[in-house]
């Protein structure tokens, strides 16, 4: 094991939950990125526009974090372009055919205790740690 | 109309905040906190523990007190409780997605800010893969439709 933070990450995670939670106040809708990224493509008339303005919201906060401090975007994963590729074609359909991603599954079905995203979520996470397990040692 | 889409505006900018300044969109954190067997860094989980106790207290007193959202008529959450084939399935290529890319949908979005040709090409082919799924991958999973 390595050094690791908590106070960060831990702010970092209940500003994520307030944001959720903002949504779902106002809007009554779940936070969940894949759905929302999904939505903005593929929906139409008002359910595409909210979910513009969520994404222009990501953006946009990514433009105002890179100019205050560009080392939050740092990427020294040594991940080839096509690599990456490769890895959103399969975030696109996973999120797709299992109904949504760390945010969706993981944040906000967790937090209403929803089985189906406990269920998503250790699947999920135990994917990316074999995966993990097996592909991490050829990057050494 | 205009205030919901202000919210989910202000709701997006709040979000990637609380994604860039916890480190999930730094790829190489991504994958340190998945390499359990390897150099593992715990830091995301606390990600996770964040988000999950904030917005589970949160939505049980949204739930609470409001019979309604203050902007819209009614709360559309998942009520789906079936664990199905294509739930477990989806999950194991978003697992395997995450773990080779570094990337979860939000972060590579949020990235985009930062002008990374990663994340571009992670979106980008994102999107595709949406697409994919709903046209090419799931019919054939879907149940038989019923003979006539």
């Amino acid at each position: 094991m390595v050094e690791f933070e908590v106070t960060m990450p831990l702010l970092g995670g209940v500003l994520i939950g307030v944001a959720s939670a903002m949504l779902l106040l106002f809007s009554g809708r779940i936070a969940g990125i894949s759905g929302i990224f999904g939505g903005m493509l593929f929906q139409q008339g008002s359910e595409r526009t909210w979910r513009s303005a969520f994404v222009a919201g990501l953006i946009g906060g990514g433009v105002g974090l890179y100019g205050i401090s560009p080392e939050l975007f740092a990427n020294t994963s040594e991940r080839g372009f096509g690599m990456v590729a490769f890895a959103g074609l399969l975030v696109g359909i996973g999120t797709r055919i299992g109904g949504g991603c760390t945010s969706g599954h993981g944040v906000c079905g967790i937090g209403r205790l929803s089985m189906r995203s406990i269920v998503a979520t250790v699947t999920f996470v135990l994917a990316g740690i074999a995966l993990v397990a097996f592909v991490q040692p050829f990057y050494l | 109309m205009a205030k919901t889409n202000l919210v989910a505006f202000f709701s997006g900018v709040l979000f990637s905040i609380g994604l860039g300044i916890s480190g999930m969109t730094q790829p190489q954190k991504v994958i340190g906190f998945l390499d359990v067997f390897g150099a593992w860094d715990l830091s995301l989980t606390f990600v996770m523990v964040g988000g999950i106790a904030s917005y589970l207290v949160l939505q049980s007193a949204i739930q609470r007190r409001f019979p309604t959202p203050v902007l819209a008529s009614v709360f559309q959450i998942p009520t789906r409780k079936d664990i199905d084939r294509n739930l477990i399935f989806g999950a194991l290529l978003f697992g395997i997605g995450w773990g080779l890319g570094g990337y979860c949908p939000g972060p590579a979005l949020t990235s985009l800010g930062s002008g990374s040709i990663s994340a571009v090409l992670f979106v980008v082919a994102m999107g595709i893969g949406m697409f994919l799924a709903d046209r090419v991958v799931v019919p054939p999973l879907a149940p038989a439709p019923a003979k006539n």
